[in-house]
């Protein structure tokens, strides 16, 4: 078995270090080693984005991410969304509209939406549509999904 | 004796408090936060991780495997294969689930477990599973069930014969399991009365589930036979007993956990590596986790049937059916258990037919075994049903949502499985749907609208639940169902009706199986309905025994005491001038009174209404390439009385999107190897948020007398018209209607050429 790698990173702007192996996925690591079981593995081909986190403030697949790949940067998880007490706003309006179904998507799916609100802060629901493209939710059909983020985008917009 | 069954108290004039509204879902706090623990999200101290070895091949006899090289490998700590499981008889249900498990006497389809190794890391036990040696002797395949029905197929089992025929056909092995035939009146002679005759074949494709969490378990097999099983599951109690007849195991030494449901729509009523998993625990003395790949979901888990229909029916100049027939042919992978016996039942169960006669196959092949999955063999059977009803109407020029009023049943009417309807809603639910927005709105030129109807029972069965009543007032209530998408919390908002109080007072959970009777899979739309009468009677019971007790500390007589809004009030001023005592007043007295307050119920539910629906769907069909796109769509539907009307929607939704997956995308593609050539999500591609647009929906509610508060399920009615409306709304724009799954670009453009040189279409 080949020697493990150390690795120092942020995860949620807290210092963590860990030692992996080569193949190990940013996934496996976030999981396996740091117990964040927040972010969830659905295909562990970058297909499903139920693993989605942001790296260095980019929204990635952490399983298309090795985990040596890692050292030095920032990573968010879901488990970093809610600051303090307070919801995500995009949390909130997920719960309130009914957004979310059995929720295995629902982690990846905040924080692409939360992507995708930092960068526009206004999205059509075209553009929502097709920024979360990269996220599949087998129970909701996508409605309530769309209508939680645009309700958030709106909110946040103090629109 | 008299119970809820028999007397459920319905009130169609009640004015509810809480039922109707949408409150946030108690569990969906741990959902947005990543908190909520998944099957895979659990670990225990010294756990080992446990992979599978897969056959490469379709159909061969499992000659040798040799495990000697892989036992050697460092951390790997047990290997299982077919020789650590009880022998069990082929062809009964225990042998088909042991050899579904683990391969005995041959491969039967390309992933089939052959053997698997528990070991320290991931790492080791892949570095162990390439040393495992396998002989095995291939012999020819078969994929398609039409192939598999033909004399010169290659046979899967030796020891099988068609149940439901009689003669020399009777005496051959065969791939097909069962020929069954439901009737009604002379289909045959009643066609004579039709002015206009249609009659098709169809063809569908086994679609899978596509939950998005992967089937994972943890078995810890402790040193006296204990089992504890941690797992993702729609059917704890059927995992139970299907474990213990297996493993030959008593149900008291298995208990088993679900963790929350990451998606199962069916496909997880039936396991796969949980009885492994424990076998390789027992053997290695640790816990043992088990998690499928996304290749493995696809490859091994099981898919929907996939079918061939054909479809005739018959009707006067006036719009009414006079006569249907169909055959209906169904696959099933290599093992019997398609549930293909609903198909016959419910295709044509709406329509008021007098003459029908239908034949049904089942069939083996070299495919997984296929699973549950919303309305299981209904929508496939619907796709033909509704595609001819479509065109039987509009030979006869008549409006689409009238041809099927004309037909529809209604209270009083025997199905063709002998079941005797009470008050339905599908009348209600065609002049809903006649009367939306969308079915009235004009079409923009060049689209096509579709629609199409679709029935599911319903259903009920054994149901054990309990509620506590808490010193402070509070209740939690233990049930035995999955949540699969909210009914935990529809639970608590029956239950916090019942007594009059906030439901942010109640909170429910889900028991393990050492905690309750038995409850039957959480599927065919029974949850809300069964677990609902549950919680309502134990409920009720415990109401009961808070009027006892307000006596009891008034010392009036117990009819002397009623209970309303969460109080227990004197009947009338006769009985005394007594302050209303609430629960918390009670229950925190219960050490003075009689102990403890709990309600308990467990039943064979009984009573569920039977669900209509109708769905609208306008596609726009690009000319160039025959890509579908969904422009708008409706979905009508009778809830009988919404507990939750967001949760309610969330499942017509989510079931209309399903499919059109199914519809537009989705199937399983297999080599001439007969191996499967899509297994990711990649390739087996299922509909992502900018392939749909929102989905509109109408809930109809005609209460279902036998139920509290009138619901009916909700869940399966969504997927069943889908592909046929969108089959519908396709042949309208184009001019010839598919009728074969998946109405892809490929076969769409071909019918537009087709259109093209016959003059039809837009």
């Amino acid at each position: 078995m080949s020697r493990k790698h150390h690795i120092t990173l942020q995860v949620n702007g807290d210092e963590h270090e860990f030692l992996c192996e080569p193949q190990q996925t940013l996934l496996d690591v976030i999981r396996d080693e740091l117990m964040l079981t927040g972010t969830k593995e659905g295909c562990a081909t970058g297909d499903c984005g139920a693993c989605s986190v942001m790296l260095d403030g980019r929204l990635v697949c952490s399983c298309l991410v090795l985990a040596v790949e890692a050292e030095g940067t920032s990573v968010e998880t879901i488990e970093g969304m809610a600051s303090g007490d307070r919801l995500h706003p995009l949390q909130r309006n997920f719960l309130e509209l009914n957004g979310l179904q059995c929720g295995i998507c629902t982690p990846g799916i905040l924080i692409a939406a939360r992507a995708l609100l930092e960068k526009n802060p206004n999205p059509t629901e075209t553009e929502a549509r097709y920024w979360l493209a990269g996220n599949l939710c087998r129970c909701t059909g996508y409605d309530k999904v769309i209508r939680s983020v645009l309700a958030a985008a709106a909110e946040m917009r103090g629109a | 004796m008299t119970t809820i069954l028999d007397k459920p108290g319905f009130n169609p004039d009640r004015k509810y408090k809480i039922i109707g509204t949408s409150p946030v879902k108690h569990d969906g706090f741990d959902k947005v936060t990543g908190r909520a623990k998944f099957a895979a999200d659990a670990f225990l101290p010294g756990m080992l991780v446990g992979k599978f070895l897969r056959s490469p091949h379709p159909h061969a006899w499992l000659r040798k495997i040799d495990i000697s090289k892989a036992l050697k490998v460092a951390g790997v700590k047990a290997i299982v294969t077919r020789d650590d499981f009880p022998e069990i008889k082929q062809g009964t249900g225990g042998g088909d689930m042991t050899r579904i498990a683990m391969a005995r006497e041959k491969v039967l389809w390309e992933g089939h477990p052959v053997a698997a190794v528990a070991a320290t890391s991931e790492a080791a036990a892949k570095a162990a599973l390439k040393l495992i040696e396998v002989e095995y002797e291939v012999l020819p395949h078969v994929i398609d069930p039409v192939a598999a029905m033909q004399a010169d197929a290659p046979v899967l089992h030796d020891y099988m014969r068609t149940k439901g025929v009689k003669g020399p056909d009777a005496e051959r092995p065969t791939n097909i399991v069962e020929r069954l035939v439901l009737s009604v009146g002379d289909a045959d002679s009643a066609f004579k009365d039709a002015d206009v005759i249609v009659e098709h074949e169809y063809d569908t494709k086994p679609m899978h589930q596509g939950y998005i969490e992967p089937q994972s378990c943890i078995a810890n097999a402790s040193e006296d036979g204990q089992v504890e099983l941690w797992c993702c599951t729609q059917a704890p109690w059927v995992y139970r007993d299907r474990l213990t007849d297996i493993l030959k195991l008593d149900s008291a030494k298995i208990r088993i956990q679900q963790s929350e449901l990451g998606g199962g729509f069916g496909g997880k009523t039936t396991f796969y590596a949980e009885p492994v998993a424990i076998l390789l625990s027992r053997k290695a003395k640790a816990p043992v986790k088990m998690t499928l790949t996304r290749v493995e979901v696809l490859k091994a888990t099981g898919p929907v049937s996939g079918t061939h229909t054909r479809i005739k029916m018959g009707c006067k100049k006036d719009g009414t059916i006079v006569a249907a027939d169909a055959e209906l042919v169904f696959q099933t992978g290599p093992y019997t258990g398609s549930a293909f016996t609903n198909a016959p039942q419910a295709m044509f169960t709406r329509y008021d037919l007098k003459n029908v006669k239908t034949v049904s196959y089942e069939v083996v092949s070299n495919r997984p075994k296929v699973s549950s999955f919303r309305a299981p063999c209904v929508p496939q059977a619907v796709f033909g049903v509704e595609g001819v009803v479509s065109e039987l109407a509009n030979r006869i020029g008549m409006d689409q949502i009238d041809f099927r009023l004309k037909n529809a049943i209604v209270e009083g009417h025997k199905t063709i499985y002998g079941e005797v309807f009470t008050k339905i809603g599908f009348v209600e639910t065609l002049k809903a749907a006649k009367a939306c927005d969308h079915y009235n709105s004009p079409l923009p030129k060049g689209w096509g609208r579709g629609v199409a109807c679709g029935f599911w029972f319903n259903r009920g069965g054994e149901t054990a639940g309990t509620v506590n009543l808490a010193p402070d007032g509070t209740l939690t209530i233990i049930l035995g169902t999955a949540d699969v998408a909210g009914s935990r919390m529809s639970m608590s908002m029956m239950a916090a009706e019942e007594f009059g109080i906030p439901v942010d007072r109640v909170r429910s959970i889900l028991a393990d199986t050492h905690s309750l009777g038995y409850n039957r899979v959480t599927a065919g739309s029974r949850t809300t309905f069964s677990s609902g009468m549950i919680v309502v009677d134990a409920s009720r019971k415990i109401i009961a025994e808070l009027c006892r007790r307000a006596a009891k500390i008034w010392g009036v007589p117990e009819d002397g005491v009623v209970f309303e809004d969460g109080h227990c009030r004197p009947a009338s001023s006769n009985v005394g001038d007594f302050t209303p005592l609430s629960m918390k007043d009670i229950a925190s007295k219960t050490t003075y009174t009689m102990g403890a307050i709990a309600g308990h119920s467990e039943m064979n539910v009984t009573g569920a209404g039977p669900g209509f629906g109708l769905h609208i769907v306008d596609v726009d069909v690009d000319r160039q390439t025959g890509l579908v796109a969904i422009k708008r769509y409706t979905v009508v539907e009778d809830a009988g009385k919404a507990i939750s009307p967001q949760q309610v929607e969330g499942q017509y939704q989510g079931g209309a999107v399903q499919g059109i997956g199914w519809a537009l995308n989705e199937e399983y593609i297999y080599g001439a190897d007969g191996r499967l050539q899509n297994a990711g999500f990649l390739d087996y591609r299922m509909p992502v948020a900018s392939d749909v647009p929102m989905i509109d929906t109408v809930i109809v509610e005609v209460p279902n007398p036998k139920h509290p508060f009138g619901l009916r399920g909700v869940g399966e009615v969504p997927v069943t018209p889908t592909m046929a409306a969108i089959g519908n709304a396709i042949g309208e724009a184009i001019g010839i209607r598919p009728r074969s799954l998946p109405m892809s670009p490929p076969k769409v453009l071909k019918l537009i050429e087709e259109a093209r040189v016959k003059g039809l279409g837009g």
